[in-house]
């Protein structure tokens, strides 16, 4: 019976206490917080489920209203979807664990909205992973996109500013996507991505459905912030309030990269595509420009947030480097990347909340030495992020680049192989600059040089509180865990994702 | 002789293993130096132990394996302890007790802050030394080889002051490019022959494989070997990173960092690339004029500074070219040779180092042309910088002699005359630059070191073993750890198995 | 090609001319609330290029109606196009509503709906 039902569950659970949240935190804002808690802790065992039984038995399908596939809206839990669905509830739920504090020092007296939000945004992602239908897929891009501009908004001054630029663009991705699938079903008659990839081979040759392809992919760029789409994300990331980045930078992002998977690789097939529109080798080389390009501009960045904003544009880059190359290797690399990368910018981002808290800024100029004394345990969470977003092993972010580099070597591209290490060094330079500042004395001028060996200075201990600490720590040692169990998973998970087509 | 046998057992593990346990233990004991010491040398010792007791199956050609699990597709994180891991092991590890036991005099002498992070970090370099030690394929080697990189980083910028931390800077830039470039090395092997196992005698699949693909490989894999073996023009971060306090210089800059660089060298010559490969394609040759040009620049290099470390790290540059030197041999003796100057120059700079630490910590002089007269007041100190130096040069009865003497006889076996005439040159050279120093010590007059006497027993002891080994060494190169069955056992392996 | 190209797809020059109306709008205008007019164009557009695609010749509203007495599909133009644009509306009129109360917040924080204004206001 629930096996039957899997697909759904997940979203629907979030959709339904984003809608209690409200009707019950009214007259109770306290309950607002449990109540998400309580949501997302419930849908980690369903998802963690959903995968073993995916795994287990292959995908399961459910047709909403019994409506029959082709005319009805499909859900359907592949190992892809269902894989990224737990990464989705376990990531938000470390994060919401952290959020109990951070939010109600940035927003006290928005609990309520705010926790409501958070959920329409999971559910908007769930939703997205767990669609069978191109039409269903944009509504749920609109929930999750909807939710987003208002969880961008609540944040700093500025926030508003940077939540409508978001809006604004954000609408014209989903708007191509909409007219996209316009196109497709225009052509083909069909909305369901199963039935649409069983037509499309026969019409592959009209350029309508081509067309209907690039501004699909074009739209979803958009939202992935592929390069050189990205212009929107470090405002709205560094602008929103501490949880709400923590939120969307690692999911966002990586949601938007899964729209692009299904669609490249399960609707169209990306060789056939590749004969009559480069799509994919336009890809590479755009993702390519974006690791340089984002690497770049993170070095220039002084505000911690928003120098992970960049490497975020970077690492999205790598992501796409992966899918761009089109091949067994690069797929794995690029999925295994989306794990990687939202955990460890999920723990990036937590550190950056830490030190919102707890130093009321995240300036990078404003840190110093006693930083690695003061809160001990957020900067070695920094440090295992840092060494993990450079990609050195036995960290995880090692593994995502080898494949990315086994790739890009089996598809002899040597420009990506390039960039992809090169990325990799600017990402040591940026990262060490922080963790440079945050464990070394920098002796400006001969004041300072007073006692070498005497006075060690007294420095009050000024670590986030447990509730913080916990999940910013959890993340960091899953970057080491997951780096060494990384071929476990290529070899039982992501093995099972690759497409039929590559 | 060269059938070996692998048998399963947990020992490679543990060795690595039992420092970095170690690692926590310093951790909480920061506020009793004298547990947290307790912890290091227990750590030290039993890590020696453990490498000490692989010896026997090595000299008998059984290599103790542990295999732990698949880290990517078809490649287990796998240890095995084969006749040139236990001998590099033996080196690191046995010089590790030495240098703890020094590392607190010398630390405790010059009351330095966060001394709990260096005994971490130092334990957790050993941990990572062993591993590149231990390391049966190319995965598992450079995962090792990038940790030592990340735990060395502290140490080099230890004293943070500026220079040490531009110091750092430098390590990084040049040790993080040269892991980038063993990575997209190792992938693009991976990608060609489809194995990264590491095979006495070179894999055979690279022979098939065009000329252009094999010297682009090899090229990339000396570059990512390469910054740490400080091979020219690879070598800049060696002398900056002696901003380092001396007991890692000693041991990380002299034995386990730029060991770890040779030894990847002869690794990568010995059991990938193999020598057939190498000979084929000329690649030997191009080793042969890096090595050489290294030793005769660097010799003259070390002649222009006047800090008695950054000379140290100069000389340090050219005898670790040695070592490349006798890879590039490919003949027996020569690779006999190049294998055993791993261990003599470990020995024999390791007291040097340990010298200019205890010159430092108790006459506060680091310049060479301040050491007018110190002979006098730490006689044992700098009789055993003069055994050293005579070594380096390679004056008979210390163990330098040995290795040189090897190489020599490869460089004729082979028939290249230039290599034995740069080892005599070179050979002059260190002499050159050494023994003035040993000059002024003991020769020159001065009212400098009336004050000042030996430094404390933990510091020379510690140094006087090491200079006894050296000497031991050098009479009898079996002495004790069979360091020459061993060079022979490895220089076989390698030639015979790609010569059938 | 030619005239006929031109006048046989008359409907999709329109809704071409809408969309880059619309994107012009919200790429270039500098008040804010033109960009939002322009993102009503804009969807405005996407959902008559929908309601374009199901509509046919001779073909009646999808109600079966028994006095009409047809049961051939031909006769009824396709409906979930439309049905598929009441969701469109919805999402559409929801993200102005979002735009709107943005532009509100914005306006009481900075007094300006003008971006350059704003961007100066914001340093």
């Amino acid at each position: 019976m629930i096996e039957a039902n899997l697909p759904l569950l997940v979203p629907l659970t979030f959709l339904i206490s984003a809608l209690v949240i409200p009707l019950i935190g009214l007259r109770v804002p306290g309950a607002a917080y449990p109540l998400a808690l309580a949501a997302v802790l419930a849908t980690i065992p369903i998802a963690g489920f959903g995968l073993y039984r995916v795994m287990d038995g292959g995908p399961v399908s459910y047709t909403l209203g019994g409506w029959e596939a082709p005319i009805g809206i499909e859900f359907v839990l592949d190992p892809l979807a269902s894989f990224l669905t737990l990464l989705v509830t376990v990531v938000s739920c470390l994060v919401l664990i952290h959020a109990r504090h951070v939010a109600s020092v940035e927003h006290p007296d928005k609990q309520v909205p705010y926790y409501s939000l958070v959920l329409l945004l999971l559910a908007g992602f769930c939703g997205i992973m767990a669609t069978g239908d191109l039409f269903n897929l944009y509504v749920f891009l609109e929930i999750s996109s909807l939710a987003g501009y208002g969880l961008v908004a609540i944040g700093d001054k500025r926030s508003p500013v940077s939540a409508y630029r978001y809006l604004i663009l954000g609408s014209v991705g989903t708007g191509f996507y909409l007219l996209g699938t316009g196109f497709i079903y225009v052509m083909s008659g069909s909305l369901n991505m199963a039935d649409v990839a069983r037509i499309l081979p026969q019409i592959l040759d009209q350029p309508a459905v081509l067309a209907g392809l690039i501004l699909m992919v074009t739209g979803i760029g958009l939202k992935t912030a592929l390069f050189p789409l990205h212009f929107w994300l470090p405002d709205a990331y560094s602008s929103a309030s501490s949880v709400s980045s923590a939120l969307l930078a690692p999911l966002g992002t990586k949601v938007g990269a899964y729209v692009l998977i299904r669609i490249l690789f399960f609707v169209f097939d990306p060789a056939a595509v590749e004969q009559r529109v480069p799509i994919t080798s336009v890809i590479a080389w755009l993702s390519a420009g974006g690791v340089l390009y984002g690497s770049l501009m993170a070095l220039a960045q002084q505000e911690f947030k928003r120098m992970l904003a960049y490497s975020s544009v970077a690492q999205i880059g790598y992501i796409g480097l992966g899918l761009g190359m089109a091949n067994p290797l690069g797929f794995t690399g690029a999925v295994l990347h989306i794990l990687n990368h939202a955990l460890m910018k999920a723990a990036l981002f937590l550190v950056a909340g830490n030190l919102r808290v707890q130093l009321g800024h995240s300036n990078i100029a404003a840190m110093d030495h006693r930083l690695s004394r003061q809160m001990p345990w957020s900067m070695a969470a920094l440090v295992v992020g840092a060494l993990s977003m450079i990609g050195l092993p036995p960290t995880a972010g090692f593994f995502s680049k080898w494949y990315l580099v086994l790739g890009g070597i089996q598809g002899s591209y040597w420009v990506f192989v390039g960039v992809i290490l090169l990325g990799g060094l600017l990402n040591a330079i940026y990262f060490f600059r922080v963790v440079e500042r945050v464990y070394l004395p920098f002796r400006r001028g001969p004041s300072n040089q007073a006692a070498p060996n005497g006075g060690q200075e007294v420095v009050e201990n000024r670590e986030a509180r447990f509730s913080m600490l916990a999940p910013t720590l959890v993340l960091a040692g899953a970057l080491l865990a997951l780096g060494l169990a990384s071929s476990f998973l290529v070899n039982r998970v992501i093995h099972h994702m690759i497409p039929a087509g590559l | 002789m060269n059938d070996l046998s692998t048998y399963p057992s947990a020992v490679p593990l543990l060795a690595i293993l039992v420092s970095a346990a170690s690692v926590p233990l310093i951790g909480i004991s920061a506020r009793r130096p004298n547990l947290r010491e307790f912890w290091t040398l227990l750590a030290a010792g039993a890590k020696f132990a453990l490498v000490l007791s692989l010896l026997p199956s090595a000299l008998a050609n059984r290599v103790a394996e542990t295999r732990l699990f698949e880290i990517s597709r078809g490649i287990d994180l796998t240890l095995r302890a084969d006749a040139f891991g236990v001998y590099f092991a033996l080196i690191a590890s046995g010089l590790w007790i030495l240098t703890s036991i020094y590392s607190i005099g010398y630390v405790r002498g010059l009351k330095e802050k966060h001394q709990t992070r260096y005994f971490a970090s130092f334990a957790l370099c050993l941990s990572a030394t062993l591993g590149v030690a231990f390391a049966a394929n190319l995965l598992t080697f450079v995962i090792f080889f990038e940790v030592l990189t990340i735990s060395t980083y502290p140490l080099v910028i230890h004293k943070q002051t500026p220079e040490a931390i531009a110091a750092g800077r430098k390590y990084l830039a040049f040790t993080l490019t040269a892991g980038v470039v063993l990575v997209a090395a190792m992938a693009a092997m991976a990608q060609l022959t489809g194995t990264l196992e590491f095979q006495p005698g070179g894999l055979r699949a690279l022979q098939e494989l065009s000329p252009v693909e094999v010297k682009i490989l090899f090229g990339m894999f000396l570059a990512g070997v390469g910054v740490k073996a400080a091979i020219m023009p690879l070598h800049a971060w060696l002398p900056a990173a002696m901003a380092a306090p001396t007991p890692v210089s000693a041991l990380l800059h002299a034995v386990a960092v730029v060991k770890s660089g040779v030894f990847g060298v002869v690794r990568v010559v010995g059991f990938l690339f193999g020598p057939e490969t190498l000979s084929r394609f000329g690649l030997n040759e191009v080793m042969l004029w890096l090595a050489g040009s290294t030793i005769l620049l660097a010799s003259c290099l070390a002649f222009a500074e006047d800090n008695l470390k950054r000379r140290l790290a100069y000389s340090t540059v050219g005898h670790l070219s040695y070592v490349v030197l006798g890879a590039g041999l490919l003949s027996p003796s020569g690779l006999i040779g190049g294998v055993l100057h791993i261990a003599n120059h470990a020995t024999m700079k390791i007291v040097l180092f340990f010298c200019a630490g205890a010159i430092y910590v108790n006459a506060h002089k680091e310049k060479i042309s301040e050491l007018d007269g110190i002979g006098r007041a730490m006689p044992w100190t700098m009789g055993a910088f003069a055994l050293a130096s005579l070594g380096l040069a390679g004056v008979p009865p210390v163990n330098g002699f040995v290795s040189k003497w090897y190489l020599g006889l490869g460089a004729l076996e082979g028939g290249s005359v230039a290599v034995v005439a740069i080892l005599l040159i070179s050979g002059l050279l260190n002499a050159g630059y050494f023994l003035p120093i040993v000059y002024r010590a003991f020769f020159k007059q001065s009212e400098n070191f009336n004050s000042i006497g030996e430094a404390s027993a933990w510091m020379v002891v510690p140094l006087i073993l090491a200079a006894c080994f050296s000497a031991s060494m050098g009479l009898m190169p079996d002495l004790f750890f069979h360091f020459f069955t061993l060079a022979e056992r490895i220089a076989a392996q390698i030639l015979e198995a790609s010569n059938p | 090609m030619g005239i006929e190209f031109i006048a046989g797809h008359n409907l999709y020059w329109i809704i071409s001319l809408l969309l880059l109306v619309g994107l012009y709008g919200m790429l270039a205008k500098r008040n804010l609330v033109k960009k939002l007019i322009g993102m009503n164009i804009f969807q405005t557009a996407i959902i008559l290029f929908y309601i374009a695609g199901a509509s046919k010749w001779n073909a009646t509203v999808p109600v079966i109606d028994p006095a009409l007495g047809s049961v051939d599909p031909a006769d009824y133009i396709n409906p979930l196009p439309h049905t598929l644009m009441l969701t469109a509306i919805v999402v559409s009129v929801a993200t102005t509503g979002v735009g709107f109360a943005l532009l509100i917040s914005i306006y009481r924080r900075y007094r300006t709906l003008d971006e350059d204004t704003l961007l100066k206001r914001m340093r």
